[in-house]
């Protein structure tokens, strides 16, 4: 078992990658993300690590790059944030066409305008359909683990697809936290090599990224699709085979004190530490407050989610994005789409909240619990609130 | 003796046979790009990898299920075909190093139209050879956007018309000069940039196996005549690109380290541009006065570069 240490997260999140034995990185800076890059590229300084390390000149080249050594065979990591990942934008869906096991951090960060350096989940929302398994951590610890894990399930012959870990920006990013670091024999032992089946060299000519026009398009959409949702069994096999190696066991969903929960909280990333604390406290006063965290965006849980929602009373969905005009924050759309067909199913409340860093305390989430049980209409709302804004 | 009036006596022994880029595409008839791809491909031999940005080249060559590329062949997007060949470049290297793969040296290539190059993919380009990665970049160049419907890039040349910037009664057509994207290029201190045309095929050939031979980042400007584009008959491809050099519109030179050397092809004394511009419909609609002043630039630009030539030598 690995060493009990104290360590920045990010620098700890490059730590972990080192230990993944990737042949290639390329990173382009950006706050919060930076300290990921510059980590990254001191353990190749150090020859700590036998990896290339490409200084791009942007991060559309930074995954344009990670799509070539990836195409390779090579091991092959990034790392972006905010208007990083929305300048990547447009390679993220070929990335996963092409089905290549690209891993990526993402340091949450609000995306512009008006510029703001600081945590929410404005930039991975935009990228929800482009095909990525995509995970949310909680803490400096999840971050680690997430972070080698995702070599595992990205490289697997049944899933090749990308894979982005989410970690809040600063909020963790910057957290100097404690936690147990693998050894390195352990991730040897852990994570197998990567056996890619086809590669871009002349032993064996391919061609990749053909041009496909109506005729074959639809079927290659339902292939990323179909492996999408396949991932899925690949992603537990391997949390699974992680819990019984290290005790640390994840789920696609978890739960803190729903059993016998009137009303619930679901959470996305960081904040879910927080609103635990919210659930101990309006426990103490007796009110049966329950919390539900959303570790896996893509491919979403569906049966999960419905699983441990469907029995509660009341259900407050926080989002740190919005779909301006639309009819609620990305993960409370889904959730609640997820249950629309259930017989018995929560009111739902959806929460807009922690935007650009907005600061969100414990009284913030006791708040909202206290402004849901309070509401005796017994009828849901056809809106979403923003929490702590000046109107 | 002018090594390309003896061409067909030299080219059997001089030529790589193999086909890396097969018949079958869907190129238009006439095609010069396609035939300078060709050329680069027979130079370049087995162990290349290519990166192709979107454009024609890529459109007429991968139509899936099918594919025209005998050599390892990747296509990302349109405007990052520099960088997905540095990451090629450094996931071989990697590969390689740590023994994952097998031990040979493979020359990793870049290649875009002019759009793709000068416009929309100019600073991938310039990360990429900035970097010094060991790859070759190939522009070919025909000077629009052809593969969208002949819009105007910044490698339209002065008075071209296009269907973005085209003649009109109060327009020229294009109103700004190409840009100059070898000598960018060389801004850049890289050991080899090369300007080509496939109307000179031993000479294109030539310079693309100096790039192959060169360790480091090189540039090939290569001159890619669309008839489509250019509003002229389909078999007038490689007249058109003898023309261009002829005229001095499109000089064919090399950088190494630095030194520049005209080539041999370049003729001692130039035809008139409106030679070049003639048989061409989109030059068309040019009055004498607007050939005589791109006939000026032409004579100063070149002027200009047999300068850089006798000082800057090899």
């Amino acid at each position: 078992m690995g060493k009990r240490i104290g360590m920045e997260v990010a620098v700890a999140v490059a730590e972990a990658v080192g230990l993944c034995n990737i042949d290639m990185a390329a990173v382009y800076p950006i706050t919060p993300q930076s300290h990921i890059a510059e980590h990254l590229s001191d353990l190749v300084a150090d020859g700590r690590i036998d990896a290339e390390f490409v200084t791009v000149e942007s991060e559309h080249s930074a995954m344009s790059a990670v799509i070539g050594a990836s195409g390779t065979g090579a091991r092959s990591y990034t790392a972006t944030s905010s208007q990083g990942l929305m300048y990547m934008h447009e390679l993220l869906p070929i990335a996963s066409a092409m089905r290549l096991p690209i891993c990526m951090a993402i340091a949450n960060r609000a995306v512009s305008g008006p510029l703001n350096i600081l945590n929410d989940h404005t930039d991975i929302m935009p990228q929800r359909d482009s095909g990525w398994i995509s995970i949310f951590v909680e803490n400096g610890q999840e971050a680690i683990d997430m972070s080698i894990m995702s070599f595992k399930i990205a490289e697997h012959k049944d899933v090749m697809l990308p894979v982005n870990v989410n970690i809040d920006g600063f909020q963790l990013t910057h957290m100097v936290e404690p936690f147990e670091m693998p050894t390195q024999e352990e991730v040897n032992q852990f994570l197998p090599p990567f056996v890619p089946h086809a590669t871009l060299h002349p032993s064996k000519p391919v061609t990749m990224g053909a041009f496909a026009m109506s005729d074959y398009f639809a079927e290659i959409m339902k292939a990323k699709d179909e492996a999408l949702k396949n991932s899925k069994k690949v992603i537990l096999d391997v949390w699974n085979e992680w819990g019984k190696l290290f005790g640390r066991k994840y789920q696609p969903v978890e739960t803190y004190k729903i059993e016998d929960a009137d009303v619930l909280m679901l959470t996305m990333g960081s904040m879910g530490e927080t609103a635990q604390i919210a659930i101990d406290e309006l426990r103490a006063k007796g009110v049966k407050a329950g919390l539900v965290k959303l570790r896996l965006w893509r491919p979403f849980p569906l049966a999960e989610i419905k699983a441990v929602l469907k029995n509660a009373k009341k259900l407050i969905v926080t989002d740190r994005a919005i779909s301006f005009g639309g009819p609620g924050g990305p993960v409370f759309s889904e959730v609640k789409s997820a249950l629309y067909a259930e017989a018995k199913r929560p009111l739902i409340y959806n929460y807009i909240y922690g935007l650009g860093g907005r600061d969100m305390a414990v009284k913030d989430f006791t708040g909202m619990f206290e402004k849901v049980l309070a509401d005796t209409t017994n009828q849901e709302a056809d809106t979403y609130e923003f929490w702590g804004v000046r109107e | 003796m002018n090594i390309v009036e003896n061409f067909d006596l030299f080219a059997p022994r001089l030529i790589n046979k193999k086909e890396l880029l097969s018949p079958g595409h869907r190129a238009c008839s006439g095609c010069g790009e396609v035939l300078a791809v060709r050329l680069m491909c027979k130079a370049l031999g087995e162990n290349t990898v290519i990166a192709s940005a979107t454009g024609c080249m890529e459109i007429i060559s991968s139509m899936f299920p099918t594919t025209a590329w005998e050599v390892p062949w990747i296509h990302v997007a349109f405007e990052n075909a520099a960088s997905v060949a540095s990451g090629i470049e450094a996931g071989l290297k990697a590969l390689r190093k740590k023994g994952k793969i097998d031990d040979r040296y493979v020359k990793v290539v870049g290649m875009g139209g002019d759009g793709a190059t000068m416009d929309i993919g100019f600073q991938a380009l310039s990360g990429a050879m900035e970097r010094g990665h060991d790859m070759i970049y190939v522009c070919f160049d025909n000077e629009a956007y052809m593969n969208t419907g002949i819009q105007r890039s910044s490698g339209t040349p002065m008075g071209a018309s296009t269907t973005t910037a085209p003649a009109g009664k109060v327009s020229m057509g294009q109103k700004t000069w190409k840009k100059n994207m070898p000598e960018i290029m060389v801004a850049h201190g890289i050991p080899y940039v090369a300007t080509a045309c496939p109307s000179y095929p031993l000479d294109f050939i030539r310079k693309m196996e100096k790039a192959k031979s060169i360790k480091g980042p090189s540039y090939i400007h290569c001159f890619s005549m669309c008839p489509t584009g250019w509003r002229s008959p389909s078999h007038t491809a490689i007249s058109m690109g003898r023309l261009a050099v002829e005229t001095g519109a499109f000089p064919l030179y090399e950088v190494e380290n630095g030194h520049y050397h005209l080539s041999s092809e370049m003729p001692k004394k130039f035809k008139p541009i409106k030679d070049y511009f003639k048989p061409q419909g989109r030059f068309r609609h040019l009055t004498a006065d607007e050939i005589e002043m791109i006939q000026e630039r032409v004579n100063i630009e070149y002027k200009k570069l047999v300068e850089k030539a006798k000082y800057l030598k090899i």
